[in-house]
């Protein structure tokens, strides 16, 4: 059985200015993949998602995601991606499930479905104690989870999630990434950046990116092949290095 | 010392960086002085008048002629009758209506006196009270004509020296209240909303632990202000010296010491409402709802302080820009030196010293 | 229709739960309408009054008596000479000093004519100008008595042809500065608070980083700013109530139109300030650029509004200017309602003007929102 393309990218490409943040790339994401995008700081990572989640708009390139134009049907894309930003970008001064709630409410779930949702989530994430906390009081680790949800509350096709495990201790990576897991084993495609080679390993693919340009694209295992490298840590220092 | 210039630095650089700021910064302090500067005036001038003429006379024609030779009134238009009056209020197209009564001239000969009513609409009074004084002043001096050939018993004339503004320019009032009013809410606002701007950013703790005091993270971030302000105040004066001809009858040196100090005070304001608000929000809202209406109102920026009730002339004065218009109308129009505005250049200082001193008790209470 | 009651409840919800902007937002602008709207007045009076008097006779005992007797002058001292009270006008002891000649009444009755010296501070022209006028009536006032002192009345002075005016003020009988200058100092409250408030609004979500998360979802532009400037809309109304109840049990300002024609004008004038606040967000990345911005219009439109100082005293090419000024309008529309009972034929200029401003400002607002970039 061929397996269904959810993100189609031929060619796309930013430029600001004489500057090509993001240069001619192409690649695919099948669905129910666990998609890792790579890249040192600056390499365009984040440029790249913008364009993808459509909020950027690209300068040339053709792109598809959950089967619709990035160029002309932005809007439909919307309906059916989740994101989450590297900028914790829930209301600090709206309580755990305020925030919910609100979100729920601008993606359309009905009232019913919002409330069935918000219980599910906040006993999930073991947060009943502070459901009615203003979420600025909570622990960044929570906060992260509780956004890695609300990006989910719409049942959404793709979820993109742009650096979430920044700053966070080991042992919340790791109950992340088990949410990952969990996400993607109901059928959710997840696009993910991060700079922890670490985490690359949890990636059914992985993509690299230098200077605006994917320089390699694989599973982890054949990628470590492929540069006789004992990890991605040395793989990714091979590309990066030239 | 060389980490404070670093700092220093750093600060200069985050400012000239935001273009966009900056033009604001500078472009429109300008504007608004050149647009005040000219715009605004408290004289009145050319009030739109209507004239109910009953008797259509040679008297009321001249007495007519008069009002519309005036600078002060423009004849709109005319109308027939009295029920007329209240319609052209409603819409506000007039402030006022002469209306003469009828035989006029024929009263005048035959009962040697004759009157004009002067209706005025005194929603705003003192228009009101200004036109009903005007055109008193112009048939008394018509009435005058018309009695030339009589004696004159005992005369004592009034002959008024206008000192200070012989031309009685309202830009002599309005400049300096417009300076005051931009330095004083630019460097309040400023100082207030990059302090707390570092707080809810996060970036103020980094600079805390860093190995600058406290007090040296506060002057590295007011002092790129202290600069801009000053390039600011030295525009103003130039334009109001070039522009609208200011006298600096003064010492100039005074006058940028005193503004200085003003600039200063103002700044001090801004690091005490960033002590108190989290937020940038609340910051601006302090400096801008805070500090706008009473500036302008209490200052005696455009409306006299002693006309004011008592308990309002006692409350202006714990306003720093009522003391620095005092400062600057006698420095560019009086001509006064440090031994004349002593007094109110030490309540401007006193000021200051209290502010930053609240401040740097909040800023220690905070760390604690 | 329900998105953006869920925009409307989080907005709620945030504006009630920052306690440090709710005083600033109810409080501070009905404190500054109670307090302030004494201290806007152009009335001259307790005119700071010095004189000089080197006659030392009857007549310029009494009239130094006429100024003490008149309620504008408060009369501060008597300098012995010039230098004295030159030096206490520099200190602004003094803003109008008498100066009363050696031989004053001697000469009078000599020449029957005689001058008085009159300096007047007049770095404020306009009250200069008025206390001039106060001065000379209190002399010509005092000539009057002269004449019946000092001389028999002639018949050629009966003869004299008089022309009486009879001034009528109109909506203010008193002359009450309040009246005029509450309403107009209400319309400047509630037109700050809404434009600073939305003019923040949105680009504070920009500067934490909410507005991106906004922008993912699939929420239209204009669900999202209906959504967005209804609550400002509201809490503008209601300053407007409080402050209309404030106008009239402190201040007895009467209110002689319709209420609800008050509503509807100031209804859709809101919604040009939210649009110009929104705008304003839009186009700038921080709110400090955004509130520098909102303080020189608002600093322009306060000062230029014919609130403080008269609009037709302004050179022509400003009165022109004045046209774009949506405060104007807005004072106008109150003072007249308020004030004269103009009703909706009267307001339509100002209210059709009004409501092409909101058109074009909210379309502007909605046109210029990105949601890519």
């Amino acid at each position: 059985m061929k397996r269904e393309k959810v993100i189609q990218v031929a060619d796309l490409t930013k430029r600001f200015g004489d500057f090509a943040a993001v240069d001619a790339i192409s690649f695919d994401v099948y669905r129910g993949e666990i998609f890792g995008f790579l890249g040192a700081n600056g390499a365009g990572k984040t440029t790249a998602m913008k364009m993808l989640i459509g909020i950027s708009n690209p300068t040339s390139g053709q792109a598809q995601v959950a089967g619709f134009d990035v160029f002309t049907h932005a809007e439909d894309i919307k309906k059916n991606i989740g994101y989450m930003s590297q900028k914790f970008a829930l209301y600090d001064d709206l309580t755990v499930r305020e925030n919910i709630r609100f979100f729920g409410g601008i993606y359309g779930l009905s009232r019913g479905r919002i409330k069935e949702k918000s219980d599910a989530l906040i006993e999930e994430l073991g947060l009943q104690g502070a459901a009615h906390k203003l979420v600025g009081a909570l622990p960044l680790g929570w906060k992260q989870k509780l956004s890695f949800s609300v990006a989910l509350i719409h049942d959404p096709k793709i979820v993109f999630l742009d650096e979430p495990t920044g700053g966070v201790d080991p042992i919340t990576r790791r109950q992340f990434w088990e949410m990952i897991y969990k996400a993607a084993h109901q059928g959710t495609t997840v696009f993910v950046t991060t700079h922890y080679m670490d985490e690359a390993e949890y990636c059914d693919r992985v993509s690299i990116m230098v200077n605006g340009k994917i320089e390699a694209l694989d599973s982890p295992k054949l990628l470590k092949e492929q540069f006789q490298a004992a990890n991605m840590n040395d793989v990714f220092l091979k590309l990066a290095r030239g | 010392m060389k980490r404070f210039i670093g700092f220093i630095k750093k600060e200069f650089y985050h400012i000239f960086r935001d273009r966009r700021s900056l033009f604001i910064l500078f472009g429109m302090p300008i504007a608004q002085i050149l647009l005040f500067g000219f715009a605004i005036t408290n004289e009145i001038n050319n009030v739109d008048i209507a004239i109910l003429d009953s008797s259509k006379d040679d008297v009321t024609e001249e007495i007519i002629h008069k009002i519309s030779a005036s600078k002060y009134f423009s004849i709109k238009q005319f109308i027939e009758k009295e029920s007329d009056i209240k319609g052209i209020f409603k819409q506000g197209k007039v402030k006022a209506i002469l209306n003469f009564e009828k035989d006029f001239s024929k009263n005048l000969v035959k009962d040697h006196k004759t009157t004009i009513q002067i209706i005025t609409d005194a929603t705003d009074p003192n228009t009101a009270n200004t036109i009903a004084n005007f055109v008193n002043a112009i048939l008394q001096k018509y009435q005058k004509s018309l009695n030339e050939d009589l004696v004159v018993a005992y005369q004592i004339v009034p002959e008024s020296r206008m000192v200070y503004n012989p031309e009685l320019k309202s830009v002599y009032m309005f400049v300096p209240g417009v300076m005051t009013i931009i330095l004083m809410l630019v460097s309040a606002m400023m100082t207030s909303i990059s302090i707390t701007r570092e707080k809810e950013m996060g970036t103020m703790e980094i600079l805390l632990v860093s190995p600058l005091k406290p007090i040296q993270v506060i002057v590295g971030k007011v002092f790129p202000y202290i600069f801009l302000s000053i390039i600011n105040a030295v525009v103003i004066v130039v334009l109001s010296i070039f522009i609208f001809k200011m006298p600096v009858q003064g010492s100039l040196f005074l006058l940028a010491l005193e503004s200085i100090l003003f600039i200063v005070s103002a700044l001090a304001l801004g690091i005490l409402i960033s002590t108190i608000s989290a937020t940038q929000q609340t910051a601006m809202m302090i400096s801008l709802m805070g500090l706008m209406l009473p500036v302008i109102l209490l200052s005696g920026f455009i409306f006299p302080i002693s006309s004011m009730p008592v308990p309002l002339q006692l409350i202006s004065n714990i306003i720093p820009a009522k003391w620095f218009i005092i400062i600057i109308k006698g420095i560019m129009l009086k001509g006064v030196g440090l031994e004349f505005i002593w007094k109110e250049t030490l309540i401007l200082l006193g000021m200051t010293v209290f502010f930053i001193a609240l401040s740097v008790r909040k800023y220690k209470i905070r760390l604690a | 229709m329900k998105t953006i009651l869920y925009i409307i409840q989080k907005e709620f919800k945030q504006i009630f739960r920052n306690k440090g902007m709710l005083p600033i937002i109810f409080v501070l602008p009905l404190l500054q309408l109670i307090i302030l709207s004494n201290a806007a007045t152009f009335e001259v009076q307790h005119i700071k009054f010095g004189y000089i008097d080197g006659d030392h006779s009857a007549t310029s005992r009494a009239l130094v008596e006429k100024f003490d007797a008149s309620s504008y002058f408060e009369v501060w001292t008597d300098f012995p000479s010039e230098v004295q009270a030159s030096a206490a006008m520099l200190r602004g002891e003094v803003d109008v000093v008498l100066n009363i000649p050696p031989y004053f009444e001697r000469d009078l009755q000599k020449d029957k004519h005689q001058s008085l010296g009159v300096t007047i501070n007049a770095i404020d022209g306009a009250a200069a100008g008025v206390e001039n006028v106060y001065v000379t009536q209190i002399i010509q006032g005092f000539n009057q008595g002269l004449r019946v002192d000092l001389q028999q009345i002639t018949d050629q002075q009966v003869q004299a042809m008089a022309i009486e005016t009879i001034p009528l003020f109109w909506y203010n009988e008193t002359l009450n500065y309040k009246t005029f200058m509450v309403p107009g100092i209400l319309v400047l409250l509630v037109t700050m608070i809404t434009l600073f408030l939305s003019g923040m609004n949105i680009v504070r979500e920009k500067e934490i980083g909410t507005l991106e998360q906004i922008n993912v979802t699939p929420i239209k532009k204009r669900q999202f700013i209906i959504g967005k400037l209804f609550p400002f809309w509201v809490i503008g109304m209601g300053l407007l109530t409080i402050g209309l109840i404030i106008a009239k049990l402190i201040f007895d300002v009467p209110i002689l139109g319709s209420l609800p024609l008050m509503y509807l004008y100031t209804s859709i004038y809101i919604l040009v300030v939210l649009g110009i606040g929104l705008f304003i967000s839009n186009f700038t990345d921080t709110q400090q650029q955004a509130m520098f911005i909102a303080w020189f219009f608002t600093v322009i439109f306060i000062l230029m509004s014919g609130l403080f100082t008269p609009i037709e005293s302004m050179p022509k090419w400003a009165q022109v200017l004045t046209e774009f000024n949506p405060i104007k309008y807005f004072v106008e529309v109150m003072r007249m309602v308020m004030l004269k009972g103009s009703g909706f034929m009267d307001i339509l200029p100002q209210l059709s003007k009004t409501l092409l401003y909101a058109l074009i400002m909210n379309g502007l607002a909605v046109w210029s929102y990105r949601k890519t970039s």
